[in-house]
């Protein structure tokens, strides 16, 4: 059996998605921006999806710009609210537990003399709303918060911190890329300013990302080239991305809180079961509102590529927050951020489960893994020297 | 990862492994915070290593190259053992990747703390 648990690193292509993208390749292939026959028949498919996910967030098509990825849209956020907004001032306020492309986004601001505030957050990975209060000062331009954490699935009080922001007047901008298709968003009504969505997460296509910039949020250029998205952000069109997006959003749009309580209930089985079948592990950030798929589990006295290798052998697609398996060899900073020893975080593995996951994958998964880790054990040092002292 | 077939080998099925009671030379390097701990137990008739078990917390690099370090050094007499470099333990696992290569280290390092206690108390 081949069980795919590795859905918060990407997600398989709708069939219904797909099947909508297939004619923008070579039946309608104008590019969106020529006035001539072929290219406003791309445009006005492009113009429909906008519309379709407009309605979906509530808010204006005019506020919704298309990017190549959640990557892009994260940076055009950060980038361009430091650059239109240098002569308010340069303070950057985020959390210590976000995905690479805010964190350093915020890293490489710093070295142009940006000073960024890297809130602390507990043991469940939310940070903490009176630092954030405390944390404010004049210069304070953005504040950028990730909607749900990837590694451990904790939601951050949003509502709480848009609203200090909109006080404040402070733009808040707020990479959703992990909550879209499987929260209900509401840009509008949560008072966010700039929020980052990445159509691979919920079964849509790779390489296409979206920025909703509310109505008056100025942004610097970080990219520039033609006039495309309304002068907002150059490069032709990805139309067939644009509408896979489009469809795929809708279609979770559609069956979101069903779909929530069918994963929750999947994860929550899942992480019962094995906390019954296996000593010394631990479910983290379970204090805190999660995404409803994501599991993140931490295998005492274990290095987490080990036990990726071996649920690989067996067909079970994960991830780890362990140096060696990692491009930068760190252990997660998620991971470390959250409280988590170090020696701890190295045996640290991801399970996100999806749509396509069934009770019958889990069981096979709760099947494969005690041996996987009895095995492993036997074999660590440090396991035998915590057997020793019990 | 990209890793041969020899390192999946080993690493899926470790050979040497486990403590012994007393062991002639004992020797634990690396760090649990570098996700890096391997554990070497030698016992030594005449300078000849005779039996050799290992035990190793980190990825299946380490797994791996503490395992064919065993069989390399197994019946070897220490002085011998003692040359072992990790180039040659990375060589007989055909290769490692780049990034990986410090896991080799870690096995010569072990092999040479353990010979080297034995050696101290003899």
């Amino acid at each position: 059996m081949r069980v795919y648990l590795d859905n918060n690193a990407t997600t398989k292509v709708d069939e219904k998605v797909l099947e909508k993208m297939i004619p923008y390749f070579s039946e309608v292939y104008g590019n969106a921006s020529s006035m001539h026959g072929f290219g406003q028949e791309s445009n006005k498919a492009m113009e429909e999806s906008r519309q379709k996910i407009a309605e979906i967030l509530g808010v204006g098509a005019n506020e919704l710009v298309f990017t190549a990825s959640g990557t892009e849209s994260d940076n055009m956020a950060i980038r361009g609210v430091a650059k239109a907004y240098k002569r308010r001032g340069n303070h950057i306020i985020t959390s210590n537990i976000e995905h690479p492309a805010v964190k350093n986004t915020c890293k490489d601001l710093e070295k142009e003399g940006y000073e960024v505030t890297y809130l602390a957050v507990d043991e469940n990975g939310l940070i903490n709303i009176e630092e954030l209060k405390a944390a404010i000062k004049k210069e304070t331009i953005l504040i950028t918060v990730m909607y749900a954490n990837n590694e451990i699935g904790t939601v951050q009080p949003i509502e709480e911190i848009a609203k200090i922001a909109n006080e404040k007047k402070i733009v808040f901008h707020t990479d959703a890329v992990q909550a879209a298709g499987k929260l209900k968003l509401t840009p509008k009504e949560t008072g966010i300013d700039l929020l980052t969505i990445s159509g691979h997460k919920f079964y849509g296509p790779k390489g296409i990302g979206l920025l909703y910039i509310k109505q008056g949020t100025r942004l610097g250029k970080v990219l520039t080239g033609g006039g495309q998205e309304k002068r907002r952000r150059p490069g032709t069109s990805d139309v067939p991305a644009i509408v896979g997006m489009a469809v795929a959003l809708e279609a979770a749009n559609n069956h979101l809180e069903e779909e929530f309580k069918r994963e929750a209930d999947l994860r929550d089985y899942f992480e019962d079961e094995l906390q019954k079948k296996i000593p010394e592990i631990v479910v983290n950030a379970k204090g805190a509102p999660r995404l409803p798929g994501t599991s993140s589990i931490t295998f005492k006295y274990l290095e987490g590529e080990s036990i990726l290798l071996s649920l690989n052998f067996k067909g079970i697609a994960v991830s780890s927050g362990s140096a060696c398996s990692s491009d930068d060899l760190q252990a997660s900073h998620v991971l470390l951020g959250i409280g988590i020893p170090v020696e701890f975080a190295h045996g640290t593995i991801r399970f996100s489960i999806g749509k396509y996951n069934t009770k019958e994958e889990i069981d096979y998964v709760l099947a494969e893994v005690p041996p996987i880790i009895e095995k492993l054990r036997m074999i660590s040092p440090l396991w035998g020297e915590f057997t020793n002292n019990k | 990862m990209q890793y041969s077939e020899k390192v999946m080998d080993h690493f899926m099925n470790p050979r040497n492994t486990g403590i012994m009671e007393s062991p002639d030379g004992y020797g634990k390097v690396g760090s649990p915070s570098c996700g890096d701990v391997m554990e070497i137990f030698l016992k030594i008739e005449d300078d000849i290593i005779k039996d050799v078990k290992f035990r190793t917390f980190g990825c299946a690099s380490a797994i791996a190259t503490s395992s064919i370090s065993t069989e390399m050094i197994l019946n070897k007499n220490v002085n011998e053992a003692l040359e072992l470099t990790n180039k040659a333990v990375a060589e007989a696992l055909d290769g490692l990747p780049p990034a990986k290569m410090h896991c080799s280290v870690l096995a010569e390092e072990a092999i040479k703390s353990a010979i080297e206690d034995y050696i101290s108390k003899k």
